[in-house]
């Protein structure tokens, strides 16, 4: 039975009145850069300009959505951030079954699975492009050419896919450091007891591990996409967004669009635009998994 | 039980907490600060400007004055710098900024003018293209530290072996000839280098050059984007047919540094980019091919005339800097001829900061050293910074348009481009697209 | 028993192989940092060479790293503790106090989040300079926090959700007040799940590069900052980066590694019993 919904709590108005501070210097908080935005997206306001300013109201707006680039982008990023998640829940999922084990070796391998969280995502996205993914002297061409079969041209071919292997990368490690424990909490009985029924390994996942799992599953997508939706790094240091608009998300359009021409107000008008677009894929993905915040009532 | 093991877990957490904290404040506390007066520096991350980092302790021994720095990547410090120059933060005394910034903030009154810096300071020494590019107006904005042009490096070995001639000044259609014998993939050796990574500073400034060579240019006197015009597509087809078949692989994420890298491993015969590279190609511990490299000229199209290089780093101080006279005597000391004299003895001649001064290419020492300083001498005078192209243009830059929108604007024309490298979509498709995006940017902009 | 041994042996191997591909990228740049440049962009990439240090001594000659880790460690601890002193108590609130309004909340601090900060670095940057939080020590810690703290609120209330209500009533039974409820016997229980999300937001404040590049100069520049400024000069530079990021990770590695217990504990969920 968990706390929430089972008490009613004998003194709650003194107890909101004890806690409000916080919750309102959290508001304060949040709020300020907000109405920053919202402000300066109704402005033309042109950082090599300055002085100049002017109001706009939706002129911001207006400019973007009849962009082209605007829903290209945004397609990318949903795209992006699908992939990843995909990925991160698989590997995560995966890895962690693995590590759930018990063999000679699991607490060295748990800390080198878990590394890669710990490096800046500028020098990873560096690292691999040209390090690995080099098609020249990168060490992935290398071994491919050595078994025949030539190099591939990654940020070319498939400059979304890389990313989305990079971050990929750079992701699992979080998932499983959320899942494994998750798998590790399991009450042991309950397992021993279905082993005991017969249940072999596919079924023990199935019906006793993914169940435990769904919970820490949605923390893991819900703390993900929160950084995956305004990704930027990565994007900026391998790709440039290119070839064309193949590998520009929100985030990188509004960095060339709004920040290389310094137009301020375009920068802020997309990036309400952006918290449009997270609460639409956020409140879309409360309703798939919607048991988990349903139990706040 | 578990409430006791947690709690005493609580007090462990506690007591790791307030270690690390106290350690956090005694070293914040015990940090070591002197009382001289400060500088604060900007620059760029280039090795000339790491070698003035480490030159600069003479300095502050000679002035009493503790330097503070600021090191970064081009394009981080130039974002940085705009933000805090354009909303007057007095954040920096001395900045590191390009001739395409130099005019654009002279012009808003943002950047000290140094036309005061002394009658020793040899102003007249400073070749003209460059205390041009740093100017707005007459007045000198930024004083030049170091310049680049444009030239064309090649690997003499390979040639040799295939019985190739490269002259001093090739035009492109011997380039793609070249480019075409001396391509050989299975070795891992490709005919041609060329800047691919989407960027106003990277491929765009390539392209920029090209099409300036072909008789093209950005936008006409009424600044309407000229983007499709012939000599665009002649141009851009040029450098997508050189890449996509006789260059190596991957291009499209290859900026500078990447193309300087595979050429120093020996993997490019030609490469045609900025000749600030000369000097590491021919340094054995940074190129494999320091023995074989050549230079020539930019190649030449059939016009023969426009279409050049000149990129020039300057040291500046923001207007609202309240320590500009102990600013400007570092800046006369950094981009004196008698910094870039200490700078060759103590570090070599290769090192130097070149192409700012006319000084340094009568300097014995250095044209001993530097094979190619007769080249680059001889590039950055032919470089007509307010005529890129034989057509009549309403802008000033070379390989780049010295406008505000023109960051965004390059970028986005490069991305646009790169899209036609990696064979997305043809070059007229790549260039249409362009062309309405400079429209859509450039709206509201004509003749003033 | 042979046919476990086997089946032990066999999982070692297996996750070896998935540890070797994860932690791949890393070790090579860690090899790379002992490279010349020269041999770092090799074809065929040079797996045995004469290592050097060069690259480690040019660092370190370079900028004052121990002054950037200090910032780092400073900003990412103070960060956090922020976080956390504004998160308990909203989560607490949030966790047994529910109302219509709790789901809103949350749904609506996590969209904040989302907020791109490309989008919103002038408005911050101009902010932060009338307040004159620029270059400051305490400034970082304000926008760390606030980047942190969706995170660490959400993360605070799936723990403390996960508590049994028989424990907390039967402290009130005993006569505890609101704070000593909160303090005594809700925070001992859930101190793997604080101490974990600490981690976790500790972690993603030192890997903060965008505010530390943008509201930083001298002062208060931390270790990200530090790494950049080997990044893409002019030349050959991966050796150097390779350098700079393995010192600049060097510390928050170690501490993850050597606390790591504590966060697969913390981060059991259910596992309060």
């Amino acid at each position: 039975m968990t706390g929430a919904a089972a008490t009613k709590p004998a003194y709650s108005r003194h107890s909101r009145a004890l806690l409000a501070p916080s919750v309102v210097a959290l508001f304060l908080w949040m709020i300020v850069p907000l109405a920053m935005t919202l402000w300066f997206s109704a402005e033309r306001y042109n950082l090599l300009s300055p002085g100049k300013n002017s109001f706009a109201g939706w002129g911001n707006y207006r400019d973007l959505l009849a962009h082209r680039a605007l829903w290209v982008a945004m397609g990318n990023t949903l795209l992006l951030v699908g992939l990843v998640l995909v990925i991160t829940l698989f590997f995560g999922t995966l890895f962690s079954l693995l590590l759930d084990q018990d063999f000679p070796g699991r607490n060295l391998c748990r800390l080198l699975v878990i590394a890669p969280f710990f490096v800046m995502p500028t020098v990873s996205a560096l690292i691999w492009k040209n390090m690995l993914m080099n098609p020249v002297f990168g060490l992935f061409a290398w071994i491919t050419r050595s078994v025949g079969l030539g190099a591939i041209e990654y940020f070319s071919h498939m400059p979304l896919l890389s990313i989305v292997l990079i971050v990929g990368w750079e992701w699992t490690p979080f998932a499983v450091l959320i899942l494994l424990p998750a798998l590790q909490s399991l009450n042991p009985e309950q397992v021993e007891a279905a082993r005991l029924d017969g249940a072999g390994p596919v079924a023990l996942f199935r019906h006793i591990q993914l169940p435990h799992l769904l919970r820490p599953m949605a923390v893991v997508a819900m703390i993900e996409m929160i950084f995956l939706l305004s990704l930027f790094a990565e994007i900026y240091v391998t790709t440039g967004g290119g070839p064309g608009l193949a590998s520009t998300n929100l985030a990188y359009l509004i960095f060339r669009d709004a920040l290389l021409g310094w137009d301020v107000g375009r920068a802020s008008a997309g990036g309400v635009i952006a918290i449009v677009l997270a609460n639409i894929v956020v409140l879309f993905l409360m309703r798939v998994a919607g048991r988990n915040l349903e139990d706040v009532r | 039980m578990a409430i006791e093991s947690t709690v005493l877990a609580w007090n462990r957490t506690w007591r790791v907490l307030a270690l690390a904290a106290t350690v956090a404040i005694a070293a914040w506390i015990l940090y070591p600060r002197g009382g001289r007066p400060e500088l604060t520096v900007a620059t760029v991350n280039n090795a000339e400007m790491i070698l003035m980092q480490r030159l600069s302790r003479d300095f502050e021994k000679q002035n009493g004055v503790k330097l503070n720095w600021v090191v970064l990547g081009e394009n981080t410090l130039r974002q940085r710098l705009t933000i805090d120059i354009s909303t007057g933060s007095n954040t920096f005394d001395v900045i590191t900024i390009g001739s395409y910034e130099a005019p654009l903030w002279g012009e808003r009154g943002w950047l000290v003018p140094l036309d005061d810096l002394g009658k020793d300071y040899g102003y007249d020494d400073i070749f003209p293209v460059v205390r041009q590019g740093l100017s707005y107006q007459g007045r000198m904005y930024a004083a030049p530290f170091y310049a680049e042009s444009a030239c064309t490096y090649y690997r003499k070995d390979l040639f040799r072996k295939a019985g190739l001639e490269m002259p001093v000044q090739p035009n492109y259609e011997e380039i793609r000839h070249f480019a075409q014998r001396l391509n050989d993939p299975a070795h891992n050796v490709y005919g041609i280098c060329l800047r691919g990574e989407p960027g106003w500073g990277q491929n765009t400034a390539l392209i920029s050059m090209l099409i300036h060579r072909f008789g093209g240019r950005w936008v006409d006197m009424d600044w309407k984007p000229q983007l499709t015009s012939p000599p665009w597509v002649e141009a851009v087809s040029l450098y997508v047919d050189l890449v996509r078949n006789d260059g190596p692989p991957g291009a499209i994420a290859d900026g500078y540094n990447e193309n300087r890298a595979l050429f120093a491993n020996g993997n490019c015969a030609m490469w045609v980019d900025a000749t600030s590279g000369a000097g590491a190609l021919l340094d054995p511990s940074q190129s494999r091919v320091a023995g074989t490299t050549g230079f020539a000229r930019a190649p030449m199209a059939k016009e023969g005339r426009g279409g050049t290089w000149m990129w020039c780093w300057g040291l500046a101080i923001p207007s609202s800097s309240t320590r500009a006279s102990l600013a400007k005597r570092f800046v006369k000391w950094a981009t004196s001829r008698e910094y870039i004299a200490t700078a060759g003895e103590r570090f070599g001649w290769m090192r130097i900061p070149p192409g700012s001064r006319q000084s340094t290419y009568e300097n014995p020492a250095y044209l001993a050293a530097a094979p190619f300083a007769p080249l680059v001498h001889e590039a950055i005078l032919s470089a007509d910074y307010t005529q890129p192209s034989v057509l009549p243009v309403p802008y000033v830059g070379l390989q780049y348009v010295g406008i505000p929108e023109f960051q965004a604007i390059g970028t986005e024309v490069g991305q646009e481009i790169s899209a036609a490298l990696a064979g997305h979509v043809t070059v007229e498709q790549a260039l249409a697209l362009a062309q309405s995006e400079v429209e859509r940017a450039l709206k509201g902009r004509s003749r003033k | 028993m042979t046919n476990s041994r086997r089946k032990r042996w066999g999982l070692t191997i297996a996750g070896g192989a998935v540890a070797m591909a994860m932690f791949f990228p890393i070790l090579w740049m860690f090899i790379t940092s002992f490279k010349t440049e020269i041999t770092a962009v090799a074809t065929p990439p040079a797996v045995f060479f004469r290592p050097t240090l060069e690259n480690y001594a040019a660092v370190l000659e370079r900028a004052d790293y121990l002054a950037f880790a200090r910032n780092s460690i400073v900003v990412s601890l103070g960060a956090t503790l922020l976080a956390l002193a504004l998160a308990i108590p909203a989560a607490y609130s949030m966790a047994f106090f529910p109302s219509r309004r709790t789901r809103d909340i949350l749904l609506w601090m996590l969209s904040t989040k989302m907020l791109p900060a490309v989008g919103v670095l002038v408005p911050v940057y101009l902010l932060w300079r009338d307040l004159g939080l620029l270059d400051t020590v305490f400034g970082l810690i304000l926008i760390d926090s606030i980047s942190v703290l969706p995170i660490v609120v959400w993360m605070l209330f799936s723990f403390f959700r996960e508590v049994p209500a028989v424990i907390l009533e039967a402290s009130r039974m005993d006569g505890a007040s609101q704070t000593e409820e909160l303090v005594n016997v809700l925070l001992p229980l859930c101190t793997p799940g604080i101490a974990a999300t600490a981690l976790l937001s500790v972690i993603l404040c030192w890997n903060e590069a965008f505010w530390s590049l943008n509201l930083t100069t001298v002062k208060a520049a931390t270790l990200t900052a530090f790494t950049a400024s080997f990044s893409s000069p002019e030349g050959l530079f991966w050796a150097k980066l390779s350098a700079a990021s393995t010192l600049s990770i060097a510390p928050i590695l170690i501490f993850g590694w050597l606390s790591q217990r504590q966060i697969v504990r913390g981060l059991s969920f259910g596992a309060v019993k």
